[in-house]
């Protein structure tokens, strides 16, 4: 499986983001987007998501299902962590699972990867920032799609969730997935980096 | 269970326990329709002639004031991201997100219509008329109303936007709901025939409403 | 960073400088030609000289109605091709259509005053017009809600196509709901079939303001496109000096 953008430009609220960008990525490879603030990292997320047009150039996704857009065999992970506040950790997991469709995997399982088995029950409202990172990650691997799309993923984890997600990230990446990371802080994980918007 | 099954149970759940749940919506019905007689008068032979009418502005204002939060939670917490990227169409989505909001929202107006119809003076088939226009017109105004919602989603403060918009497209509910009413009542005309013209418009609301709020939420999520 | 690319209106800019001038002219004349016939018809047998605002009210009520068409069109321009001038068409021609609409709403009621008694009766043609208008200030309520001018021009054309396909709807309800409650006094505006007297200054005056419509939408899309134009420069500016 090979995802591969060609020329790539994004235009904001009639703001030109970013221009002319290439990028590749392949079955059991991360890339790591990094740039500094405004860039347009969650914008390129966001357009390989199909949350975003595209003012230009071309996003194609070969050897996936051919009935399947690219956006349905993605997970994204982004800033906010789509959780009700009135389910239970495990009604809110199950939510998803059942509507993302895909191929699912056992809620009680995944939260247990995630180190959340004690609070199946517990209102998502009572879970600290780190704990609600944790519920969006088990998401992932409660329904298997075969890109990840990650907007700062390890933000508010602890170091003992960092190195977790980054474990489960191997995984993903040794069953043949493939990672997409717009990050500033090092992932745990070798990826290939993709800078957008100035030199270091 | 299937994906629009589980969103509509979601949806459910959450409308019952976050905020009141069903009872707010009956509340807010009761309170307008306390409100009109204050303004009317007691004389009980003009409510009588005006009850139908009442509860159906009532109904109608009771279920616009729920339809903002229709799509504007989802939002706010990126879930409506993830609902794009599902593999469920997303007319079907918006129409099953309608579904549980008439459900949770719009059938409890209904159940209550017997009780405010008290209120009004109005007698037993009069009431059982304007509960039945309500359960055949409600629909209509739910899914009517996901338009206006859709597209006043990313706007903060988007509720007064999202009557104004919604507000004449739902006239010919009112219209309708209300004639068939009093065609059962008084009627010289048959009830039949502006009811008929009643479900047809929740007919075709069922169509256009999803697609409007697909296209909407699609256009408006960059 | 580039400037948004601005070909199309452009040249759009270039042919309407060249046609606007005479475009008002022509529209003035057939205006002051279409006042005079008007002036010139002969009374009504039974509404006198009254009869003559029909002149002004029958093609603003027409207009309200084309104007709702021609942003029909240009939301099919804005959904479907993504036409850069579409949005501009459609943002454009909402004022103009309200301000049609009000007119015929005054207009109409005037009309209506010497018959009627008052200004107001819920007449159902006045009463669907009264709706119209009320869906116009709601798209343009709608244009000046949402900051991103082109997530403005998509919202915006899902209404209008809405609003289109509901507009028969509402007129067909509002005709019904006005048999219901029709009182024996409801005189109709629109009186016999129109004797060629009329017909002639009615038609020069539909012409006269369709084209007072164009002329007006020209100058109000030039318009538009230079305020972008304004945005994006200021735009610029921003991001040069937070560079």
């Amino acid at each position: 499986m090979r995802l591969s953008g060609r020329g790539v430009r994004c235009v904001r609220s009639g703001r030109e983001v970013f221009s002319g960008l290439d990028f590749e990525a392949s079955s059991g490879e991360a890339v790591a987007v990094t740039g500094p603030n405004g860039a347009g990292k969650t914008s390129l997320l966001r357009l390989i998501a199909g949350l975003l047009t595209m003012a230009d150039g071309s996003i194609d996704l070969e050897g996936g299902e051919a009935e399947l857009t690219l956006p349905e065999q993605a997970h994204y992970l982004g800033h906010r962590d789509a959780l009700k506040p009135a389910l239970s950790v495990m009604e809110n997991l199950c939510f998803w699972r059942n509507f993302l469709g895909g191929a699912a995997f056992d809620a009680a399982e995944s939260l247990a990867a995630v180190g959340l088995d004690h609070a199946l029950r517990l209102p998502a409202a009572y879970l600290s920032a780190g704990q609600r990172r944790r519920l969006s990650i088990a998401r992932l691997l409660a329904v298997r799609r075969p890109i990840w799309l990650l907007d700062e993923p390890t933000s508010a984890l602890d170091a003992a969730g960092q190195s977790l997600f980054a474990t489960l990230m191997n995984d993903h990446l040794s069953r043949g997935g493939l990672i997409v990371a717009a990050t500033h802080t090092p992932l745990g994980l070798a990826a290939r980096e993709l800078r957008i918007g100035g030199t270091a | 269970m299937t994906a629009l099954a589980a969103l509509i149970r979601r949806d459910i759940q959450i409308a019952l326990r976050v905020g009141g749940g069903a009872l707010i919506g009956v509340l807010f019905f009761l309170t307008v329709v306390v409100l009109m007689p204050f303004a009317i008068g007691p004389d009980l032979a003009l409510l009588t002639r005006l009850g139908p009418a009442i509860l159906w502005l009532g109904a109608l204002l009771a279920s616009l004031l729920t339809l903002d939060r229709l799509f504007m939670a989802d939002h706010e917490d990126g879930s409506l991201d993830l609902i794009v990227m599902s593999r469920t169409p997303l007319e079907l989505t918006c129409a099953a997100k309608a579904l549980a909001h008439w459900l949770a929202a719009g059938l409890p107006l209904v159940v209550a219509t017997p009780i405010l119809g008290l209120l009004l003076n109005l007698d037993a088939t009069s009431t059982a008329a304007v509960a039945l226009t309500l359960l055949a017109g409600t629909p209509a105004l739910t899914f009517t109303g996901m338009i206006g919602a859709a597209l006043a989603v990313t706007l903060h403060r988007g509720g007064l936007l999202l009557a104004v918009l919604v507000l004449p497209l739902s006239i010919p509910v009112l219209i309708f709901g209300v004639a068939a009413s009093q065609a059962a009542i008084t009627g010289p005309l048959s009830f039949g025939t502006p009811f008929s013209i009643l479900c047809a418009l929740s007919l075709v609301s069922f169509v256009i409403g999803p697609f409007a709020a697909a296209a909407s939420l699609r256009h408006g999520l960059d | 960073m580039t400037l948004i690319d601005l070909a199309n209106p452009t040249r759009f800019l270039t042919l309407t400088t060249r046609l606007l001038p005479w475009l008002a002219a022509v529209t003035a004349a057939l205006l002051l030609i279409g006042l005079y016939q008007s002036a010139m018809a002969p009374d009504d047998y039974q509404q006198g000289a009254t009869v003559k605002i029909m002149f002004i009210h029958v093609p603003n009520a027409w207009l309200s109605m084309f104007v709702w068409g021609v942003m029909s069109l240009a939301a099919l321009g804005t959904l479907v091709w993504r036409h850069p001038l579409a949005d501009v068409a459609a943002k454009a021609a909402a004022p103009i259509g309200a301000a049609f609409t009000f007119l015929a709403l005054v207009t109409g009621s005037l009309w209506g005053r010497p018959m009627w008694g008052t200004y107001w009766e819920w007449d159902a043609r006045l009463t669907s017009v009264l709706i119209l208008f009320l869906m116009y200030l709601g798209l343009i309520a709608l244009w000046r809600a949402v900051e991103d001018p082109s997530r403005a021009a998509r919202a915006a054309a899902i209404l209008t196509l809405v609003g289109a396909i509901n507009l028969p709807i509402i007129k067909f309800s509002v005709d019904w709901w006005n048999t219901l409650h029709q009182s024996a006094s409801v005189m109709r505006i629109g009186g016999p079939s129109l004797d060629r007297a009329f017909l002639i200054p009615l038609l020069v005056m539909a012409v006269a303001f369709s084209l007072l419509f164009v002329t007006l939408h020209l100058a109000a899309m030039r318009n538009e496109i230079l305020r972008r134009r304004v945005r994006s420069l200021q735009m610029m500016q921003a991001s040069q000096r937070a560079a």
